[in-house]
């Protein structure tokens, strides 16, 4: 057998840097990467990033941060797996591998002018965050903004101090709902789907953007045809183990689509008719 | 096009000859009417009357296990991307194992391209064989439309009595004529064999599904539903053999596997099978195929349907693998036939 070393291969991973890691809640930790040379990762929002240990494995992450921010990027990890518990295991100045990104993020060019509907249950916010503050930095590019935030409890809420100013701010509606309240909790209770009745919106001019765990889509998206919201302008963002990345290895696969190339964000109109899809 | 002649008390001057240069692997028989591809120093160890091979030639082009990265993290996460690879001479190819290569390698080609299958499958030469006889009752290369050679080799092998009617497809097919001066010219006589023989094969590889393969996918559009699913899927045990066999299955996974220092390791890539219960499982515990109808549907329609869609081709060659191998008797011809009848009673 022979071995040799190839310069470009698909599955050569970046060194890069954790330049600060924080834990968020009890299972959910958060890290700033900077890819070595200080490259730029140049990705869109709702992309999800490869990420590297040697002797651990591979994961697929969603990219949190908005490429606006362009000397670094965010990742949020759930310990879950042998994978996940390693990397919350790691902390500022310990290197790490990454691949990509990969994926069809969330059309930013087509979103541009529009009104934005975020909706967002659990993990959902982690990947929809790098969306939302990339519009908070270009906020003249789009019309109105509703976000719709739902967690399990008061304590589960990732990101608190900015989800406190996209509350504060006036050029954007906020509203949140816990599944169970704790006694400080003054806001709303109940499903992510009792918020959207009560938004006030122009249907044609406005594109949903939903990103949560899997059984919520299709509540949510009834909602939203409710409102009159055109199947084509609501966006999902669809968890699947994209496992190489590359369209290849199967797993992420949903019919003919592959998850990590023609996804993971996908206009309803696309995947309605696809068993197995939401 | 050329076209030569090799006799065939020549094959095992041919095959030493090549094992001199290269490795050379061909159809050996094992026990109870099994077949392998395995090294061959001389033609006697080789069939060359053989029923599909337990594995197809895929286990060279994609090994089962196969390094892409070796690693040390003694000071961070230092690492080369390789290809590991082998010259050597695949000899006795059948049609639909041709078949099951070109798919592959348009896979593998397909963007991003592989390089470590790339740079693998340009150190192979491959030398086809023609099936003269129907291998056995599982076989659908007539459907298929693999019974005859559709490109996909350096040389091509027909049996025709005491000669073998070579088709020269390459140059490295032609550099093999040239190096080993073993083979001889042509004439119209030896076409005209090549042509009786044909006329023979068609009698004997013929189609008796009623449809022609073209139509398969419009069926499985309509059969999405289909009760056959359900009725395959309470049979089938999981196991994977039938991706295990199958000459264009392809899924992986990618492991990592350190050395006993802990320190260095090679991340390896290695078969995985859509057959098995926790491939489309995610992190937060959803399973999006988790009924083995539901993978087994998934399996069939990437075989007749998905691959049309994307690449215009088919990825069933026809070679019966599946159904010669799988233990709970899941028979891809009956399948097919059900979901055909399904079809024309709507």
């Amino acid at each position: 057998m022979n071995k040799e070393v190839i310069k470009n291969s698909e599955y050569k991973i970046k060194r890069s840097k954790i330049i600060k890691a924080k834990k968020l809640t009890e299972h959910e930790k958060f890290f700033e990467i900077a890819l070595p040379n200080a490259e730029c990762l140049d990705h869109d929002p709702g992309q999800f990033v490869e990420v590297s240990l040697f002797g651990v494995g591979e994961a697929p992450i969603s990219i949190s941060s908005s490429p606006t921010q362009r000397h670094s990027f965010e990742l949020v990890v759930r310990a879950v797996g042998r994978f996940t518990n390693e990397m919350h295991k790691l902390e500022s100045g310990d290197e790490i591998g990454i691949r990509g990104p990969f994926g069809q993020g969330f059309p930013v060019r087509i979103l541009e002018g529009n009104d934005l509907l975020f909706v967002a249950g659990g993990l959902g916010i982690v990947p929809m965050r790098s969306l939302i503050n990339y519009v908070m930095d270009n906020r003249r590019d789009f019309g109105k903004v509703n976000i719709l935030l739902g967690c399990k409890t008061p304590k589960d809420m990732l990101f608190g101090d900015e989800v406190a100013l996209w509350e504060k701010r006036m050029d954007v509606n906020f509203s949140c709902t816990v599944d169970r309240a704790d006694p400080d909790w003054a806001g709303n209770v109940g499903l992510i789907t009792s918020l959207i009745p009560g938004v006030t919106l122009d249907p044609n001019r406005t594109f949903a953007i939903v990103v949560g765990p899997p059984i919520m889509y299709k509540f949510v998206v009834k909602e939203l045809l409710a409102k009159n919201i055109p199947e084509r302008q609501i966006l999902l963002s669809l968890e699947r183990h994209m496992k190489c990345g590359l369209g290849r290895c199967g797993h992420c696969q949903i019919q003919d689509i592959y998850c990590c190339q023609d996804g993971p964000v996908f206009s309803y109109d696309k995947i309605k008719n696809i068993k197995g899809a939401i | 096009m050329q076209y030569l002649i090799l006799k065939k008390d020549r094959l095992n001057d041919l095959i030493s000859s090549l094992a001199l240069r290269k490795k050379v692997v061909a159809p050996v028989k094992k026990e109870n009417n099994n077949y392998s591809f395995e090294e061959v120093k001389s033609a006697k160890e080789i069939s060359l009357e053989y029923i599909p091979t337990i594995l197809p030639p895929k286990k060279y082009f994609m090994p089962q296990y196969e390094t892409l990265v070796e690693y040390d993290i003694s000071e961070g996460q230092k690492m080369d991307a390789v290809v590991e690879y082998e010259n050597m001479i695949l000899f006795g190819v059948h049609t639909c194992d041709l078949a099951g290569i070109q798919s592959l390698n348009i896979v593998f080609s397909d963007r991003p391209k592989d390089l470590n299958y790339l740079i693998r499958k340009n150190k192979i030469i491959i030398i086809g064989l023609e099936c003269n006889k129907l291998c056995d009752e599982y076989a659908t290369c007539a459907l298929m439309d693999n019974d005859l050679p559709n490109g996909g080799y350096d040389l091509f092998f027909t049996d025709l009595g005491d000669y073998f009617y070579v088709h020269v497809n390459t140059q490295a097919g032609d550099d093999i004529v040239d190096e080993t001066k073993l083979f001889e010219p042509s004439d119209t006589s030896h076409e005209k064999d090549l042509e009786k023989l044909r006329e023979q094969k068609r009698k004997l590889f013929v189609n008796k599904f009623g449809i022609d393969h073209q139509e398969i996918p419009n069926i499985f559009d309509k059969s999405v539903n289909s009760p056959i699913w359900e009725d395959i899927g309470n049979r089938c045990l999981s196991c994977g053999n039938c991706t295990n066999v199958c000459p264009t299955c392809y899924c992986f996974d990618i492991k990592d596997v350190p050395n006993l220092d802990l320190k260095t390791g090679k991340r390896i890539r290695v078969w995985d099978s859509c057959q098995n219960e926790t491939f489309a499982k995610v992190a937060g515990g959803e399973n999006f195929r988790e009924k083995r109808s539901d993978r087994k549907r998934h399996r069939f329609y990437r075989k007749f349907k998905y691959p049309v869609n994307r690449y215009s081709r088919f990825f069933c060659t026809g070679c019966g693998r599946c159904t010669r191998t799988c233990m709970a008797n899941i028979s891809l011809i009956d399948t097919l036939n059900q979901l055909i009848k399904e079809n024309s009673a709507k």
